[in-house]
């Protein structure tokens, strides 16, 4: 008789998201388990530690109910799988795979580990297909490529999701028509933001191409847990089997790791920093790192992680360890926000890693690492001289100093101001930036190359009029 | 006795740690092969009967009751031709052959030898029967890329007189080209030996280091040099440009050999170094720098235990290129995921944390690793040298240098190059802070600077190194009273200071031609610098109004002098400087 079919009446001890089971044997690392509470009630779970005649075991959707008496546990020989199919599209899923919509269950053309495997750096084809966003602050400063993560560091109260929504709605690779869909998974946030995606999807006629992974704010803590790797092992089977350019959104990281550092705890492991795990740093990376593009497959999938920094503190570990393994990062910022700023972007914390490769002549435009460069360093000079300014008063600056502070303050508004449907494509961008050089001293333009400022700096006289 | 192997059998399985019974007879830090996957591991506690095993690939799916088989062998690396433009993982298998087998994802349980068993290389003997030989002397040699000629040697703990050499031909690695008669009988050589990871290659002696790692990065070069053999930390929070820093230094560093350990970082930078360098010139011979470069990739999402394997494997394939004689640099980024892979095996055995949860034997192991580099005299008959210099990044979380990895690491490295957060929000980069950073190397080696490049190169660069800090000084006076407040002289030296920071501080990795500065242009450059510091300082107390030095039409040729193609600064340079000198004067003679 198989493990399979033997239920074991024999939990000992439950604490937490853990149970225990005594008296077992032939149970792997990892396996699935299949729960009856004493009133029928089926959970699932997974095999955290085995040992010869024991198993510790997390339950998905919470110990509450659970008894050492007649709870009955059942093995099923296998890890943690997802029942991949091309239908998936236009359906919504809860934390355990199964679909919540009114639709029928989705037959599976294959049923996948959800765990993945690493890709193998040697197959990895770099990224460096330019997509455009439409929100300027991105496009030209943090350039987004197909087969990144890219995470948006937000604060509670501050418009990530409608910031996300709107990404999604216009990112698109120039010059080119091909099989699109986003994978949206949703950890511990409440029904109202996950209402704003999904009325923001319908109505761009985005829902039919969308995968939905719902696990709202009331629902179990710890199916968070592996929600984030269904949600990706579908997105890896729509882009590396069908060819599709798979955009992930996944919010929010931080209720994921909250998550995770209550199943450190209830396992009484040694913590790290802040009382997170000491391996949330490799796990994170497990999710991180299914994002990319291979050699001779044409599907992506670009990842945008949300998470909001607890106290807006970037140094907190889940931003933190984040941004070690992202390819940069978003910022979103308070005090442009309260300024009624939108997009609220920091540009100066944030970062494209992979930036570099993807512009240029031929993706966007010869001048962008230049015109990026040079909005970075007088941006970064005005907001030094308001520090100053605060102090001395704006008469003890010089002309030229001067001329970097009104910088500053038209950068924040013309260039990262823009409506929640303005999509600003990447020359409109480049033509903004160089409209604000034009208030600078041209000696001061020293990132650009000269033929640049030759072909593309407004005529003064031009300038002029225009104000 | 030791070659006899065991079987256990696994009791408890917790992530990448297994706890295996019937072990009694198995040695620390033996390789074990575990469950019905064969999957590799490495025994890390013996207690009676049960050891305690780190298991390099994935556990999903193991199940207590599974076989546990040791090698008798401890964890080993194969040395031989064939290793350059390579890419390992942590346990030397070479990923394109797990490619082969498995596809774009990597799976488990996978047979790869490091070295092509069929591929055949072109021996050419320098010895001969009846030469006495002992460790490390070379019998012969391979052409193993097109720059590096790879020297077959006598393995270290071998010593005797060669009973025959193969003559010249093509032979596969593991084919016998040679006998050795020892006091221990005959002992057949191949080309390939094998060498345990954690046990550094023996040498005769270590030197001081001497000559600088010539790196073209000004930063570097000038103001915070490395030796060759030394050691240096790159700290820094995320997004400031580590990895591009690492990555400019494998590129452009003048090491013969270097070894890229990608440890816990990402995938996409691997790909990136594989992509790039085949494409790349070296400097010197022209020829692509993949044939000088070994890489290892154990990505952050690759199993947790081989990340510590991984930095082991990359600093014995260093110390075998040095014993042949090369200078070999390591990169190793980042260190700080390997202190963090400790932690969690350390974890997983429920051993009594040290501080943050790291193990208390962090500082140690830290110790041993970067006590592997050097410059040094190298084992064998024949006087020569080698070195292996180590670079590491540090990842502190938050960018916050007082945490444990980081200060255990600036207690061992000679060198220290802060990256600083606030430079690379304002996109100066590399973003060393010229404050906080410093090197022990200086007037180690000043005289080869002084010899080969320039014979006033420590006066230059503590000269610059005092106008920065002169300027940090005039800040705070600034921040207070504005810059409009502070007499002519400290304006002059202000601007003196901005330019060293602007030109010549800040270098584009991006750039066709400042991504490499050559030693005498950067020498030249600094003295173009200073003596615009000096003339404007003239200037300044002769009553020329600073507004006219910043208008100087040749500040701004000064100023892009870092783009000068490398081959004609010598003359471009002298017509700055010309035109400098005509503006300046004119200037300080009309002064008003």
């Amino acid at each position: 008789m198989s493990n399979k079919d033997i239920e074991y009446t024999t939990v000992s001890e439950v604490a937490g998201p853990l149970m225990i089971v005594d008296g077992i044997k032939d149970v792997a690392y990892n396996e699935v388990v299949k729960i009856k509470t004493s009133f029928g009630e089926e959970r699932t779970g997974t095999v955290l530690e085995a040992f010869m005649d024991k198993a510790i075991i997390q339950v998905f959707e919470g110990t509450k109910g659970l008894d050492t008496d007649k709870t009955s546990v059942r093995f099923i020989g296998e890890t943690m799988k997802l029942g991949v199919s091309k239908d998936m599209l236009g359906r919504v899923f809860d934390g355990t795979g199964n679909p919540i919509d009114d639709a029928p269950p989705i037959i599976p053309e294959e049923r996948r580990d959800i765990n993945g495997n690493p890709i193998n750096p040697y197959a990895r084809e770099y990224p460096r297909e330019f997509i455009q966003t439409g929100i300027s602050t991105i496009d030209g400063l943090n350039t987004l490529v197909r087969g990144q993560k890219l995470p948006i560091f937000s604060g509670s109260g501050l418009p990530h999701n409608e910031l996300a929504a709107q990404i999604a709605r216009q990112a698109k690779v120039l010059g080119k028509e091909e099989k699109f869909a986003v994978v949206f998974c949703a950890m511990g946030i409440t029904s109202e933001e996950a209402n704003l995606f999904i009325k923001d999807f319908e109505n761009t006629g985005a829902l039919e191409r969308t995968v939905m992974f719902l696990n709202l704010a009331d629902d179990p803590t710890i199916e968070r847990v592996i929600l984030p790797r269904m949600a990706l092992t579908c997105a890896e089977y729509l882009a590396f089997d069908l060819n599709m350019q798979v955009l992930v959104i996944l919010t929010d990281l931080t209720n994921y790791a909250e998550a995770l550092r209550e199943i450190a705890a209830a396992r009484e492991e040694v913590p790290g920093r802040r009382g997170y795990p000491g391996y949330m740093y490799t796990d994170l990376a497990t999710i991180y790192e299914r994002a990319g593009r291979i050699k001779g497959r044409k599907g992506s999938i670009t990842q945008i992680p949300m998470l909001t920094m607890p106290d807006d503190d970037i140094t907190h570990p889940i931003p933190d360890l984040t941004g070690y393994i992202t390819e940069g990062q978003i910022v979103l910022d308070r005090s442009l926000h309260k300024k009624d700023i939108y997009p609220p972007i920091a540009v100066l914390p944030c970062l494209s890693r992979l930036m570099d490769r993807g512009i240029g002549k031929d993706r966007t435009r010869e001048d962008h690492a230049g015109v990026s460069n040079q909005l970075y360093a007088a941006y970064a000079e005005g907001c030094d001289l308001r520090d100053l300014v605060a102090i001395v008063g704006e008469d003890a600056l010089s002309e030229r100093d001067r001329k970097f502070l009104i910088f500053a303050d038209e950068f924040e508004k013309i260039f990262v101001t823009q409506s929640h449907h303005e999509d600003r494509s990447i020359v409109q961008t480049l033509t903004i930036g160089w409209e604000l050089f034009s208030g600078l001293p041209v000696s001061e333009l020293k990132k650009i190359d000269e033929k640049y400022i030759k072909e593309f700096l407004p005529k003064k006289e031009k300038a002029e009029k225009s104000n | 006795m030791s070659k006899e192997s065991l079987e256990g059998k696994i009791v408890r399985i917790s992530g990448p740690v297994i706890e295996a019974d019937g072990m009694r007879g198995a040695k620390m830090y033996d390789v074990v092969r575990v469950g019905e996957e064969n999957l590799i591991g490495e025994i890390i506690r013996l207690n009676e009967d049960n050891a305690i095993i780190q298991v390099y690939e994935d556990t999903n799916g193991l199940k207590p009751g599974e076989k546990v088989v040791t090698t008798g062998m401890p964890l080993s690396v194969e040395l031989g031709p064939g290793i350059l433009t390579n890419i390992y993982d942590g346990i030397q298998r070479p990923l394109p052959d797990i490619y082969k087998e498995t596809g774009d994802f990597i799976k488990r349980g996978v047979e790869a030898t490091a070295l092509d068993r069929k591929k055949k290389w072109h021996f050419k003997p320098t010895a001969k029967a009846g030469d006495k030989v002992e460790g490390c002397d070379v019998i012969g040699w391979v052409k193993e890329t097109s720059i590096i000629t790879h020297k077959i040697m006598i393995p270290p703990n071998i010593s005797g007189k060669l009973l025959k050499v193969e003559k010249e031909g093509s032979y596969t690695v593991t084919e016998d080209i040679a006998i050795v008669s020892t006091d221990k009988g005959d002992v057949k050589l191949q080309m390939m030996q094998r060498w345990p990871v954690r046990k550094p290659r023996p040498v005769a002696k270590k030197y001081d280091p001497s000559l600088p790692l010539i790196t073209g990065q000004r930063v570097i070069d000038t103001f915070f040099p490395v030796a060759k053999g030394g050691t240096a930390a790159i700290p820094g929070g995320f997004g400031t440009g580590k990895t591009v820093m690492m990555h400019s230094l494998a590129k452009w560093s003048n090491a013969q050999v270097v070894v890229y350990v990608g440890c816990g970082e990402r995938g996409n930078e691997m790909t990136d170094v594989l992509r790039e360098f085949p494409e790349l010139e070296d400097p010197k011979s022209g020829e692509p720098l993949m044939n000088r470069t070994v890489l290892i990739a154990n990505t952050s999402n690759m199993p947790v235990a081989a990340r510590d394997a991984s930095v082991y494997t990359g600093i014995t394939i260093a110390e075998y290129y040095r014993d042949m004689g090369y200078d070999v640099a390591l990169m190793a980024d980042s260190t700080s995921r390997l202190a963090e892979a400790m932690r969690e095996i350390s974890g997983r055995l429920e051993e009594m944390p040290g501080e943050e949860g790291y193990p208390a034997y962090l500082a140690s192991r830290l110790a041993e690793f970067y006590e592997r580099a050097g410059r040094v005299k190298l084992l064998g008959s024949k006087d020569k040298e080698g070195s292996v210099s180590v670079i590491g990044a540090v990842s502190p979380p938050g960018g916050d240098f007082s945490e444990p990895v980081a200060q255990n690491t600036l207690r061992i490295v000679k060198v220290f190059w802060a990256l600083d957060a606030d430079l690379a929000d304002r996109r100066h980069f590399p973003s060393i802070n010229w404050l906080k950073s410093y090197s022990l190397h200086l007037d180690a080696i000043s005289s080869w600077w002084h010899k080969e490049i320039g014979d006033n190169w420590l006066n230059l660069r503590n000269k610059a190194m005092a106008i920065l800090q002169k300027e940090s000084e005039l800040q705070e006076i600034v921040k207070l009273v504005g810059p409009d407040a502070l007499p002519p002289r400290e304006r002059a030296a202000l601007e003196s200071a901005r330019m060293i920071r602007e030109d010549f501080l800040q270098q584009s990795a991006f750039h066709e031609v400042d991504t490499y500065c050559p030693g005498k242009k950067q020498y030249e450059m600094l003295r173009l610098m200073l003596k615009y510091s000096d003339k404007i300082l003239e200037a300044a107390s002769k009553n020329v109004h600073i507004d006219d030095i910043i208008a100087m039409k040749s500040r701004e040729s000064l100023a892009r002098m870092s783009t000068v193609p490398n081959k004609e600064f010598e003359k471009r340079f002298f017509d700055v400087e010309k035109e400098f000198e005509k503006e300046i004067n004119n200037l300080i003679k009309g002064g008003k």
